[in-house]
């Protein structure tokens, strides 16, 4: 997977820097992006999503534009792009965390494992439930450590006795690799523990729902390299049991922990594809001029 | 000259100085090649000339003007003859208001004996003499502080520094007033309470259960003997206020609730100020309200299913106070509740929670100090409420928790206590001074348990 090619690499540091869309001069026919085509390989065979002809607007402002793709099942994708290219956007349609958003309007298709995510019947509560999220900002309640984690499983009821959620809440503490730093203080108020130990706390309480899908909204851009590090670690470790959507603005990042890299760009899908693809031979000239830190 | 006119005067003084110290600091600054070469900024130099020509001016005004009358009284009584000088400080205060009015020209000179109008000449000459004096020596004062600063306007004296610390010396001074009013009131009231005490035993005033102020104005006076317990009165107060609370607590903080998570933004838009707008009624109107149309209500009603209910009533006092309350636990919950970041809702409703779950959970109890503050700030207009309970609840001081029974409130008390004539040291009114000390320790004990709670309960969210 780390395959990158070291010129690449040195320029993808570059990145971040939120310049304008240049026009490149040498192919200035593949800078224009037609609606709907996305090259490289959107689709998979049996995905956990399947998304199809996906926009979404706020007011009159599109923010994604017919979006079509597939996110398989235990996969970890990754989505990468500028500033503003409407990859959180998308990313918070798939637990529709948009809806508390009064302007925004989302059309299309999303179907998760064949059912319709956004079906007027659907329980979000449910939804949400199966497709857990962190966020830019660790974000613990201002509660004990324990009751973080153990927050999702009481409101949905998955323990019946305390002995079942201490399970829960130990678990789900080792899955995100916080249960040696953690176990002596579980009373100790989560917003006294380092950034990084506060992301992973995000993590522990995301999978003590027992989600099938993890959505993460640039997960390690608050964190420093080690607490960073940590996080792509256990991001790894979970790909086998879960299926992973992780927006980032960090190239080696997704580099290092996605399988497939999905490009946005303008509320465009550029490329999709094999991650090592598409840093090393990206098939779509916006791709390329992106991830050598043509403009960021 | 007049202080009313010194006044004014030191200000404008102190303007000139401003701006005389602006325009000698850039003409200072401009051979040198610019502002950036002094050490502060022009504005510094202009205002600590400004500082010098005000403040040692507005000292020596306050000190003449805080002296000048008891100087004045010393001399005019030392040049009376020797054999009418007073003998007590009542008989001092008698002449010198004799002769003070004899030099304002309310007394005719000629019906007083001769060394009075003599005094009141003196006293006449000395107070113009002193408003000459001291016009001159604050205007001297105020020119010799401008023309010291205009001085040290130079490049490389730092004005800055001295400007911000007199401002700093200025911000204590005022926050210094503050604390010593509050204990100055308090140390009053503390005194007056004492008097009571000598007079009316503490044991009595707390423990006993009737309360009945009128005391014999006469010796020989029948039935007005005076009860002091003040057991009816805070029962009372505690019940108006707990059913102003039953009402506002829920209300106010429900509909806070909804204005915050659920309403849609027109919605919120009017119905917070229009709710806020229940703060701005008068409290009289109010009062009227509760007596003339909530308490007969409550009668008729209490009648219809056969209870016996009073036509004043502490329910109608309280119902109509707990509107009145309404607003400050609304308005101050949905501050904080907003105030609750949104990162929290986010990472709630992402594991799944419900809109009202995330409420109940997560915002709620980050919200809860500023929540209970809200709480306690009502609880406080509510026992310190007194116009409403007068006109609603009435003055008779039953002992009772029956809400539908005419009940009286501490507040009322101390207010037809000091209505009307009033003997100040009888035991009647001093009384009021007793009670206005308990309700002082009453309030302030609910502030520090409420603050205990807080502290032990809160979440902080930062």
């Amino acid at each position: 997977m780390n395959t990158m090619n070291p010129s690449i690499a040195a320029k993808a540091n570059m990145q971040d820097q939120g310049a304008e869309i240049p026009v490149p001069a040498d192919r200035p026919e593949d800078t224009i992006i037609e609606e709907g085509r996305t090259v490289g390989k959107p689709f998979v065979d049996d995905p956990k999503f399947k998304l199809r002809n996906v926009s979404v607007s706020y007011g009159s402002d599109r923010a994604i534009k017919d979006i079509s793709l597939d996110i398989g099942r235990n996969e970890v994708i990754s989505f990468i792009g500028p500033s503003g290219c409407g990859k959180s956007t998308f990313l918070r349609c798939l637990n529709r965390m948009n809806d508390s958003i009064d302007i925004c309007r989302v059309e299309g298709q999303l179907l998760l494992d064949d059912e319709d995510v956004y079906h007027s019947k659907r329980d979000v509560v449910e939804l949400r439930a199966r497709v857990g999220m962190v966020f830019q900002k660790p974000n613990p309640f201002p509660k004990s450590i324990y009751d973080n984690v153990a927050y999702g499983p009481r409101i949905h009821g998955l323990a019946n006795r305390k002995s079942d959620l201490d399970e829960i809440v130990e678990n789900s503490l080792r899955k995100a690799g916080l249960w040696e730093e953690a176990k002596d203080r579980l009373d100790s108020v989560a917003t006294g523990m380092s950034g990084g130990q506060q992301q992973r706390l995000c993590i522990a309480r995301a999978i003590a729902v027992s989600p099938e899908v993890i959505l993460m909204d640039e997960p390690c851009s608050a964190l420093d390299p080690i607490a960073t590090a940590k996080v792509e670690e256990l991001i790894s470790e979970m790909s086998e049991s879960y299926t992973i959507v992780i927006v980032t603005h960090s190239m080696q990042q997704a580099a290092r922990v996605s399988r497939r890299t999905a490009y946005f760009h303008l509320g465009h899908l550029v490329e999709v594809n094999e991650t090592d693809k598409v840093f090393t031979s990206p098939e779509h000239q916006l791709t390329e001029s992106y991830i050598t830190g043509r403009f960021g | 000259m007049q202080t009313a006119n010194l006044l004014p005067l030191v200000l404008v003084l102190a303007v000139v100085a401003y701006g005389l110290a602006y325009m000698r600091s850039r003409a200072v600054a401009a051979p040198l090649g610019g502002i950036r070469n002094l050490k502060a900024l022009p504005v510094y130099y202009a205002s600590r000339a400004a500082l010098w020509c005000a403040i040692p001016a507005l000292i020596v005004l306050a000190v003449w003007a805080g002296f000048e009358g008891k100087v004045i009284q010393g001399i005019v009584i030392a040049t009376l003859p020797q054999d009418t000088w007073p003998e007590s400080p009542g008989q001092a205060s008698l002449i010198l208001s004799q002769i003070s009015n004899v030099a304002a020209g309310n007394l005719n000179p000629e019906f007083v004996p001769e060394h009075i109008a003599g005094a009141a000449s003196v006293l006449e000459a000395m107070e113009s003499q002193s408003e000459n004096f001291k016009a001159a020596l604050v205007l001297l004062v105020a020119v010799a502080g401008a023309g010291f600063a205009w001085t040290r306007v130079a490049p490389h004296i730092n004005a800055r520094l001295n400007v911000e610390t007199t401002l700093r010396r200025i911000f204590f001074v005022c926050a210094a007033l503050a604390v010593l009013t509050t204990a100055g009131i308090v140390f009053s009231v503390i005194l007056e309470t004492v008097r009571f005490f000598n007079r009316v035993p503490i044991s009595e005033f707390l423990f006993s259960t009737s309360w009945s102020p009128q005391t014999a104005l006469r010796a020989d006076q029948v039935g007005s003997d005076g009860a002091f317990g003040v057991i009816p009165l805070f029962t009372g107060t505690l019940l108006i206020s707990a059913i102003a609370l039953l009402v506002a607590v829920p209300v106010g903080l429900l509909s806070a609730i909804y204005l915050s998570e659920y309403a849609s933004k027109r919605v919120r838009s009017t119905a917070k100020p229009v709710m806020e707008m229940l703060a701005g009624i008068p409290t009289v109107v109010y009062g009227f309200f509760a007596a003339l149309t909530v308490a007969p209500f409550i009668r008729d009603v209490a009648e219809m299913v056969g209870l016996q209910a009073s036509s004043q009533s502490a329910l109608a006092a309280g119902l109509v106070m707990g509107i009145m309350i309404v607003p400050f636990v609304s308005s101050l919950s949905d501050d904080v509740i907003n105030a609750v970041p949104q990162t929290m809702r986010d990472g709630s409703l992402a594991l799944g929670a419900t809109q009202s779950e995330t409420m109940k959970k997560v915002i709620f109890p980050a919200a809860l100090p500023g929540i209970i503050g809200g709480i306690l700030l009502a609880a406080s207009r509510a026992i310190g409420e007194t116009m409403i309970v007068v006109m609603a609840a009435g003055l008779a001081a039953n002992l009772t928790a029956n809400p539908l029974e005419s009940v009286t409130t501490v507040t009322v008390q101390i207010a037809t206590l000091l209505v009307g004539d009033q003997e100040f040291d009888s035991a009647k009114t001093l009384s009021a001074f007793a009670l206005g000390m308990l309700l002082f320790l009453v309030t302030l004990l609910l502030n520090v348990i409420a603050l205990k709670i807080v502290r032990k309960y809160r979440e902080q969210y930062e």
